[in-house]
């Protein structure tokens, strides 16, 4: 393979392990409570943001530049706590109301934060420029890529893996998926949905912030990468399936790489590719790859 | 009686109000009619028919597109002509886009139809040469019923006949809608929205109604978004953009979906209120969302809900 081609794949892949994390929020929030959040992007950029603080603090008290990854993680964990707010303050009034009220306060969720996030940290982009090639470089099958990328590569490759062993071998799991499958039932056997739906909330969010902050050493933070970040999120798990976690990654993947590999071959067809493919996914087989049955 | 005594006060206010407000104000009212226009088209998707569409955007961006083209490239400047273009253009596009969404519903509805404005964003972003990317395409002064009226200044064109010329429209279009949603096909609908299994078993096709619902309400979309550009002399592809689609529907539920002039109040206060908190603190989003969150939270009906009208059957 040309070390060109492996550059690309590689980026793709970076961007896609990034996709990842924000959309397994999204499929998360889904599948246990059947809202649709537009809102996974601005926890997105509001991680990013906080990030950005956070490294900076971090260096600014004498900690060791070298180290600034662990600040990036503490701040994208502490973000989520966001959607604990969002999810007690406004979102448990709409359980019982139709989906479509609950898009349209997801909504009113992603206007608000993204004038929160101006008002923060002003309009000029932020970032954490110098800190992306901190590790180095290393040359994978020809190609130079930075090192940060793989261990954000392998973070949430890591990730993937916990969730999915949270998912099918813990007790909390096996709540999840009892919630997401038949609420109702869940709660006749004794389950308390009200601290399962914050907790799993919580923990979408947290994703996204989680993938925000990893992401800012690569690119800038602007407040408006959270409206740009959902509707990639959106393509994952339209392909992927909605709800499924394991359509999340493919999602992503595919995601990811294919528009890596337009932006090279051809610019223009960017995301009009990816969102033809939205399209026929959602035409020829609505439920996505790995997704249930389709309403 | 009442109704159209409140009507009528609302027009007579409408015809003199270019008389009475600051040239300000009354630049302000000609964005309030071209949404007018749309969100009559919106509303009779989504309070009618009981389909939410996030990709409305997609064909205010084709009227306004269309706009554009003509006036700046085809060398066409008759308004009437641009309309019925924009009309065209939108239609034949929404039968497309609207044959492969309508077969679904809710959640799937709403993200094939965000799926599609985000293709023609997309489009008009990157196909630099042909749409002028991200700086979009001025459009000129149109010609309105054949008069050139290049001869008066900017502000007097657009509040004096642009304002008048748009009213025409937005009343045209009230009175075209009010026909349509009393009208057995309107019934159809409005059955549609509430009970599609017994609507198909009484012999209604769901989907091709859903359909003629989705190219009608794209055709007031496409028509409205034509009004939008002339006023500030350009369009851009943000015109098309899903937040523009998340703002329509805000819109016509801030107004209030349930009733018939819902979502032309809702324009209104939309774009009034944004205005003035704009005059503020440059922050507009902040409190939009936290009245977007209000409204779906406190008061689903919208503003219309406060006046007590109940939906309309």
């Amino acid at each position: 393979m040309s070390a060109n081609l492996v550059s690309i794949l590689m980026g793709g892949v970076f961007h896609a392990a990034i996709l990842f994390l924000v959309s397994a929020g999204l499929q998360l929030v889904f599948g246990v409570q059947k809202i649709f959040n537009l809102a996974c992007g601005s926890f997105y950029a509001l991680g990013a943001y906080m990030g950005v603080s956070a490294v900076a603090v971090f260096v600014a008290w004498g900690g060791p530049p070298g180290l600034f990854i662990l600040p990036l993680i503490v701040a994208g964990l502490l973000a989520g706590a966001v959607g604990l707010v969002v999810e007690r303050g406004l979102l448990r009034f709409v359980y019982d109301r139709d989906e479509t009220f609950q898009l349209l306060l997801t909504f009113a969720i992603v206007l608000m934060m993204e004038d929160a996030i101006r008002l923060t940290w002003g309009t000029a982009p932020q970032s954490t420029a110098g800190y992306y090639l901190r590790y180095g470089q290393a040359r994978v099958l020809g190609a130079v890529v930075p090192v940060y990328n793989l261990i954000v590569i392998a973070a949430s490759v890591a990730i993937a893996a916990g969730l999915g062993y949270m998912l099918t071998r813990t007790a909390f799991g096996r709540i999840i998926r009892a919630a997401a499958d038949n609420r109702e039932m869940a709660e006749a056997l004794g389950v308390d949905m009200r601290s399962v739906y914050a907790r799993v909330f919580t923990l979408g969010a947290a994703l996204g912030t989680l993938g925000g902050a990893l992401v800012i050493p690569a690119t800038a933070a602007m407040s408006e990468m959270g409206i740009e970040l959902i509707v990639e999120a959106f393509a994952v798990v339209v392909i992927g399936g909605l709800g499924s976690m394991r359509g999340a990654l493919v999602g992503a993947l595919i995601v990811g790489v294919l528009r890596a590999v337009a932006i090279s071959v051809y610019p223009e067809l960017e995301m009009l590719l990816i969102y033809l493919i939205v399209i026929a996914v959602l035409l020829l087989r609505p439920r996505g790859l790995f997704g249930g049955a389709a309403a | 009686m009442r109704g159209r005594l409140v009507l009528a006060l609302v027009l007579a206010g409408l015809i003199a109000l270019p008389l009475v407000l600051s040239p300000y104000r009354v630049l302000l009212m000609l964005p309030f009619m071209a949404y007018g226009v749309i969100l009559l088209g919106l509303n009779l998707l989504f309070g009618y028919t009981g389909l939410v569409s996030f990709g409305h955007a997609l064909f205010v961006g084709i009227g306004a597109y269309a706009a554009a083209t003509l006036t700046s490239h085809a060398g066409v400047r008759s308004l009437e002509v641009i309309l019925l273009v924009a009309a065209v253009v939108g239609a034949l596009a929404a039968a497309l886009v609207g044959a492969l969404c309508v077969r679904y519903v809710k959640i799937y509805f709403g993200m094939l139809t965000l799926a599609f404005g985000m293709v023609f964003y997309t489009f008009l972003l990157k196909f630099y040469r042909v749409t002028g990317g991200d700086e979009g395409m001025p459009v000129l002064r149109p010609l309105l019923l054949g008069l050139n009226l290049d001869g008066m200044s900017k502000t007097a064109f657009l509040v004096g006949p642009y304002y008048y010329y748009c009213l025409g429209v937005l009343v045209l279009a009230a009175a075209v809608m009010w026909r349509i949603v009393h009208s057995p096909f309107g019934l159809c609908l409005r059955t549609i929205r509430d009970n599609p299994t017994k609507a198909e078993a009484l012999g209604v096709s769901v989907t091709r109604y859903r359909w003629y619902a989705f190219v009608i309400s794209a055709v007031f979309a496409a028509v409205g978004g034509a009004l939008l550009g002339p006023p500030t002399g350009n369009v851009d592809p943000t015109l098309a953009y899903w937040t523009h689609s998340g703002n329509l529907v805000f819109m016509v539920l801030l107004g209030g979906f349930a009733s018939f002039f819902g979502p032309v109040l809702g324009a209104f206060v939309f774009i009034f209120l944004q205005d003035t908190v704009m005059s503020v603190v440059p922050y507009w989003r902040l409190v939009f969302g936290a009245i977007l969150a209000a409204i779906v939270i406190f008061a689903p009906g919208g503003l219309m809900g406060f006046l007590g009208r109940p939906r309309p059957s």
